[in-house]
């Protein structure tokens, strides 16, 4: 048995680890016995990638690439592959993934099985609508291939799935041409949530990544520093080398360096310091997408509690107001932290039955764990997305009332059908039963 | 020209996140040794799909055969001069279970001591002459004193290090270049079962020493891999 946390330290659990190493061993490997889960860097914040004592299968050893097609820019590669090393390898060959979260540092079988979104949803969509064909083990030993010809249901199922229809072994996915690795980017500061939705607005026909970083805890009017991008096309020279060099996060700090006297202040200061910097420039890919992939494990700076990330979306229709009521609301409750992400999503419907993604506005914040006060705050912010209808990042959550997910995902009674029984996660048991 | 490099225990992860690097840098040409020719099949695929101009041989062996590996070292010594040779096979076994059953210490004994032992003996005579050339061996820092934990595996990487020692001095007038290797604990599957693996060296971090050591020819066990 050994300890295991997800990246958000809200506790260490005792799991029966086994490593899954070799493709053509592994569907043995996941039969019969207690129910396990893949996992494979750990990070999901909250439950969904943890089965405390229960067996947790190991994925970053099948860290293979199986073949491409460089006229269609089709990869198969096995599920424990990190998108930094797909990137890293194709990056130079012209190609890359379409589609990345805010870190690199995931397998691809997790990207899958969070149906993980980026900075240009609307014009890419979910990782999940790259994805070519899958082949899935189910702990029975069958082993079955799922693309949109074959097993389509199945595909569906398991992009967005939580990992919770069988461990994904080999993925196929479509990677798009790039030119170089920079994009043109540029930092507009806004000073109001109308300010942002007419950015967001005017931004999407022309630039393909945009996000937006918020202020939680300015108490006049939302503000921040709204970003868009866009690759570099052609050969229009180059740009700067990103430095490699990574700092650890060396030890956890006795409390949590993000707490109420140090977040406004920073947050100030953070605002200040790129309103002035507002403007153009050229950043490489990594630093303008996985800005904290250099700082290793700075999930650590919540302290000894660990932290939380609350990520909700809503749809277009009533979203200023939820969005202004949930920063109300984080703003009295005055927690929160500097890492507080506003962005829009694209209109267009995701291919998995519980992926996050849906056309509306997207709200992400950090929270470090201050037990029951943190929990209220949560549940009064709960209380404002399920009147806008909308719904919460299983990916990020360690905590939401089966009721709201149930709300969230209208899908979800066909998705039950899909699992696999010999599956299960400390998530899927508070939500799902088993 | 490619560089050849030969890689013995290809399907071990540190090998194989080494020959990733070394595919990386540019035109090679690789002989991927060991006992499973489907992952050995599959790690060539990987290698070459990272590196469109990398060239691949796979070869099975018996890895305690004296006889098997010096006519492999024979027949790959005659296709031409070899750039690197990698010997980075190994076990970690179960001291009590060794303890228990001394069939099972010595064939651990066999496979992390001798048989290493008997690759670089056989390929030394091989590559001597050449101009240059690097002969890459990974020890383990377990071979540096007998613990209750883990001596009989102790012991045989002992024996790789008295080995090499040897070697070193007798290369000491070549153009060959010899670096034994001692990685401290690392993030392996062979450590996977292990309390505290993520305190552990990354596997990156370890294969980058041993390219970046191997490249600068650094004398043999300075290599700074203990962890």
């Amino acid at each position: 048995m050994s300890k295991v946390h997800s990246w958000g330290r809200l506790g260490e659990y005792n799991h029966d680890v086994e490593v899954l190493r070799d493709r053509a061993l592994a569907p043995r490997q996941i039969q019969g016995g207690t129910p396990g889960l893949a996992f494979g860097m750990g990070r999901s914040y909250g439950d969904s990638c943890l089965n405390p004592d229960g067996k947790l299968w190991k994925t970053p050893g099948l860290d293979k690439l199986i073949r491409f097609d460089p006229e269609k820019g089709r990869l198969v590669c096995e599920a424990g592959v990190l998108l930094r090393d797909i990137q890293r390898v194709f990056v130079p060959q012209g190609w890359m993934l379409p589609v990345t979260p805010g870190t690199q540092m995931v397998t691809v079988g997790g990207a899958i099985a969070n149906d993980v979104h980026g900075k240009n949803h609307h014009v890419f969509g979910s990782f999940g609508d790259q994805v070519h064909s899958i082949l899935l083990a189910r702990t029975d030993g069958e082993v079955l291939r799922a693309s949109v010809d074959e097993n389509p249901d199945w595909l569906s199922a398991t992009i967005g799935g939580l990992g919770l229809t069988g461990v994904v072994l080999e993925a196929e996915l479509q990677l798009r041409k790039v030119d170089s690795p920079w994009l043109d980017a540029e930092t507009l500061p806004y000073e109001s949530l109308n300010e942002f939705f007419e950015l967001a607005g005017a931004s999407e026909a022309a630039w393909e990544h945009t996000v937006s970083w918020i202020d939680c805890m300015n108490t006049r009017e939302a503000r921040g520093i709204f970003m868009r991008a866009n690759h570099v096309c052609g050969s229009l020279g180059t740009g700067p080398m990103p430095s490699g060099k990574k700092k650890t996060m060396p030890f956890v700090p006795p409390v949590s360096l993000v707490n109420k006297l140090s977040l406004a202040p920073f947050n100030q200061l953070y605002f200040y310091l790129n309103k002035w910097k507002a403007g153009h420039s050229r950043v490489h890919y990594e630093p303008f997408n996985y800005p904290l992939d250099n700082l290793l494990e700075w999930n650590r700076m919540y302290g000894p509690r660990g932290f939380y990330q609350y990520q909700s979306v809503v749809p277009f229709a009533g979203a200023r107001e939820a969005i202004r009521g949930q920063l109300d609301e984080i703003r009295r409750s005055g927690q929160g932290s500097f890492l507080a992400v506003l962005k829009t999503f694209g209109d267009r419907q995701p291919r998995g039955l519980l992926s996050f993604p849906m056309p509306g506005v997207t709200l992400a914040l950090d929270f470090p764990n201050r037990g029951q006060r943190t929990l209220e705050l949560f549940k009064r912010l709960d209380s404002i997305v399920r009147e806008a209808g909308g719904r919460i990042y299983p990916a990020k959550d360690a905590r939401m009332p089966a009721e709201l997910f149930e709300a969230g995902y209208p899908k979800l009674h066909e998705f039950l059908t899909y699992r696999d029984p010999g599956i299960s996660s400390a998530m899927s048991r508070r939500l799902m039963g088993y | 020209m490619p560089k050849r490099i030969v890689i013995i225990g290809a399907t071990s992860a540190i090998a194989q996140q080494c020959a990733r690097l070394w595919a990386a840098e540019g035109a090679s040409d690789f002989i991927l040794v060991g006992r499973n020719a489907d992952k050995l099949e599959a790690i060539a695929q990987d290698l070459q799909v990272r590196s469109p101009e990398v060239t691949t041989h796979t070869e099975t062996c018996d890895f305690t055969d004296p006889i098997a590996i010096t006519n492999l070292a024979s027949a790959l010594a005659e296709q031409g001069p070899l750039d690197i040779l990698l010997v980075a096979h190994g076990t970690l076994p179960d001291q009590q279970a060794c303890q228990n059953d001394l069939t099972i210490a010595r064939d651990a004994m066999l496979i992390n001591g001798l048989s290493p032992a008997y690759f670089a003996e056989a390929f030394v005579g091989k590559m001597q002459n050449q101009t240059s050339g690097s002969l890459v061996v990974i020890g383990s820092v377990a071979g540096d004193r007998g613990r209750q934990s883990n001596y009989v595996y102790g012991a045989a990487k002992g024996l790789v290090e008295r080995y090499a020692q040897g070697l070193e001095h007798r290369l000491a007038d070549t153009r060959i270049n010899l670096t034994l290797v001692k990685p401290g604990p690392t993030q392996t599957p062979m450590t996977a079962h292990m309390e505290g693996q993520d305190k552990m060296a990354p596997l990156e971090q370890v294969a980058g020493d041993i390219v970046r050591g191997v490249k600068a020819k650094k004398p043999r066990r300075r290599a700074r891999l203990v962890n």
